[in-house]
């Protein structure tokens, strides 16, 4: 292929370089700007745009990670995240199977009875009175139980199931296998790249929820660790930020960076190895929308 | 079981095993979808804990009298409608934009590393990145107050001011979402045959020529399934964003439908008073997306059914 080197082409190359630059740049800055903050000592000026701390200290992570709520928030986040993940994925996989299959009975309705759940929903409120009147207040259930199934994501497993191709399904049946055997051997082994995709979406969501740990726990040992941050840094509650000890200089601003960071730093860590698997799974998914 | 007479059950029987898998399905979206869709009749009602969904008095559409007689309820209506309108018009163009921009990139690592980049800030929570930008927009220590009172204007407090609350609603949400949101038309864009660019290239077409013509054609139907979801977000509003991002000075111009319900409904328990604005918004946005479907299909024939 050859190309042509006409000007207009070549301004729109440097215009385009230049802008998509420019968005990188604005993507990076804010958290080079926090990364910054969250490693400054306290008496650190920000009277201009700094690229890197003035003096760098370790002092807000050790204040940070020394504090209960913050060790307890950690805790819970990694239990909600690792049971609410597992129990996901056994019933997305189970869900998603029966819906691939023509010889599910009513499989049309049911998909509708499941698919309807996307546009119309009884809101906040009854769900939480329904909570609530389940005994779940203060349980790990109430973060568990009402998104046990993520709608949007069953359905891209299902497409990924019926893309399978059925001649394996029906030589296992001929040999006698009935259908859940034929998941369990047969479709999970060849649908890694979807169980995948579907672990990681529901991971990230667990480790990023806060609000039903905002209205359904009550109890501040049991919040998770984007509530004890939001309770940190957007509410400034003193209490949590451990600041309590009035001889040391502390910058709340600082505190509050590191708090930021230490809840992101994991993501930021995956994030990589996720990205992979997240647009894979895009991509699976709206082959067949 | 097998005097079983109900031939419409036997089916089910044959297929055991699979009505066994979908069982537990089945039990959650009864349990929680379809029992909160059925406690929306307490919007109807005058809901008392103790008495239970069952047992509180009807009242009618009391609440809705209320609601529809209320100023704060426009008010947060108006900005529910305004904000979305302007994420509408600036964040759903956006990352369309940036689809075919990447797409005329030739270079491979350097379009993988806008990609990577930009993709990165939708893994974070709001609270997370409500926080981010609370620090970098403050007229203390944020850097873009540096500037600007190194320019020598006066510090703006973003964050606290109503004039320009909604600007960093939607400009915040645009920084976070326009990486993701691109990817699905990226997806669109690798499934273009690229001999229509080289036959275009015979006639003698020009890049400008390729994106209107090759380019943009080719993402309309997915452009088109998103503009329906986003239409049907335009009461539906961004709770996770507007509820880490607000305070009390910006409420005239911040406090949209989701968090006026919570507010409402959790902090002040008016249970009943809340169901009935949720419910308000969501028939809204159902018959939004019903009715954006409907013409969609009937001027391009793509649509969500």
């Amino acid at each position: 292929m050859k190309h042509r080197w006409s000007l207009s082409s070549v301004a729109f190359d440097v215009f385009n370089y230049a802008l998509l630059i420019l968005l990188c740049i604005s993507m990076l800055y804010p958290f080079l700007f926090l990364f910054t903050l969250s490693f400054s000592s306290p008496e650190s000026s920000f009277a201009t745009v700094r690229l890197l701390p003035e003096t760098w200290t370790l002092d807000n992570y050790a204040k940070v990670l020394s504090n209960e709520f913050v060790l307890a928030g950690f805790g819970n986040t990694i239990i909600r995240t690792a049971l609410g993940t597992a129990l996901t994925l056994i019933v997305t996989v189970c869900t998603a199977y029966p819906l691939a299959k023509r010889h599910f009975p009513h499989r049309n309705f049911w998909t509708m009875f499941v698919v309807f759940t996307m546009f119309f929903s009884g809101g906040l409120i009854p769900l939480f009175l329904l909570v609530k009147s389940l005994g779940m207040m203060n349980t790990t259930w109430a973060l568990v139980l009402p998104t046990l199934l993520h709608t949007f994501h069953m359905i891209i497993c299902r497409n990924f199931f019926m893309a399978l191709p059925e001649s394996l399904e029906e030589s296992a049946k001929i040999d006698g296998a009935n259908d859940i055997v034929i998941l369990f051997r047969i479709v999970i082994p060849l649908s890694m790249p979807i169980l995948a995709t579907v672990v990681l979406w529901t991971a990230v969501w667990h480790w990023n929820a806060w609000f039903d740990s905002l209205i359904y726990i009550t109890d501040p040992n049991n919040q998770v660790l984007q509530v004890v941050m939001r309770r940190i840094v957007l509410e400034g509650t003193q209490q949590m930020m451990n600041l309590n000890d009035a001889e040391e200089v502390a910058n709340p601003e600082t505190i509050k960076a590191a708090t930021v960071m230490v809840t992101t730093i994991p993501i930021i860590l995956f994030y990589p190895f996720l990205q992979k698997h997240f647009v894979k799974g895009i991509l699976v998914g709206s082959l067949k929308g | 079981m097998n005097k079983l007479k109900l031939p419409a059950l036997r089916p089910y029987v044959r297929h055991k095993y699979l009505v066994l898998l979908f069982l537990p399905a089945f039990l959650y979206y009864v349990m929680f979808h379809y029992v909160p869709i059925y406690g929306l009749q307490i919007a109807f009602k005058d809901y008392v804990f103790s008495k239970g969904i069952w047992g509180s008095e009807w009242v009618g559409l009391e609440h809705f009298r209320d609601i529809f007689g209320m100023e704060s309820f426009w008010q947060v209506f108006r900005n529910t409608l305004i904000i979305s309108a302007y994420k509408l018009l600036f964040g759903f163009p956006a990352p369309i934009i940036l689809a075919i921009l990447l797409n005329e990139i030739r270079l491979v690592f350097f379009k993988r590393i806008v990609q990577t980049v930009s993709y990165m800030p939708h893994f974070l929570s709001w609270v997370v990145i409500a926080s981010l930008f609370i620090q970098f927009l403050s007229p203390s220590i944020g850097p873009l107050n540096a500037v600007i009172k190194w320019l020598g204007f006066d510090p703006i407090y973003f964050m606290a001011d109503p004039k320009w609350f909604r600007t960093v609603l939607v400009v915040t949400d645009m920084w976070k979402e326009i990486g993701w949101s691109s990817i699905i038309y990226l997806a669109a864009l690798t499934g273009i045959n690229p001999e229509l660019y080289e036959a275009s290239k015979v006639d003698g077409a020009n890049r400008y020529h390729n994106i209107r013509f090759i380019t943009l054609p080719s993402m309309m139907p997915v452009i088109t399934i998103m503009f329906i979801f986003a239409i049907g977000k335009l009461v539906n509003d961004d709770f996770d964003q507007v509820f880490n991002m607000y305070n009390s000075a910006v409420y005239e111009v911040g406090d949209v439908l989701s968090t006026y319900t919570y507010r409402r409904g959790l902090v002040d328990m008016e249970y009943s008073f809340a169901t009935a604005v949720g419910l308000f918004k969501n028939v809204v946005a159902f018959t939004l997306i019903v009715i954006t479907n409907a013409i969609v299909k009937r001027v391009n024939d793509y649509g969500l059914w």
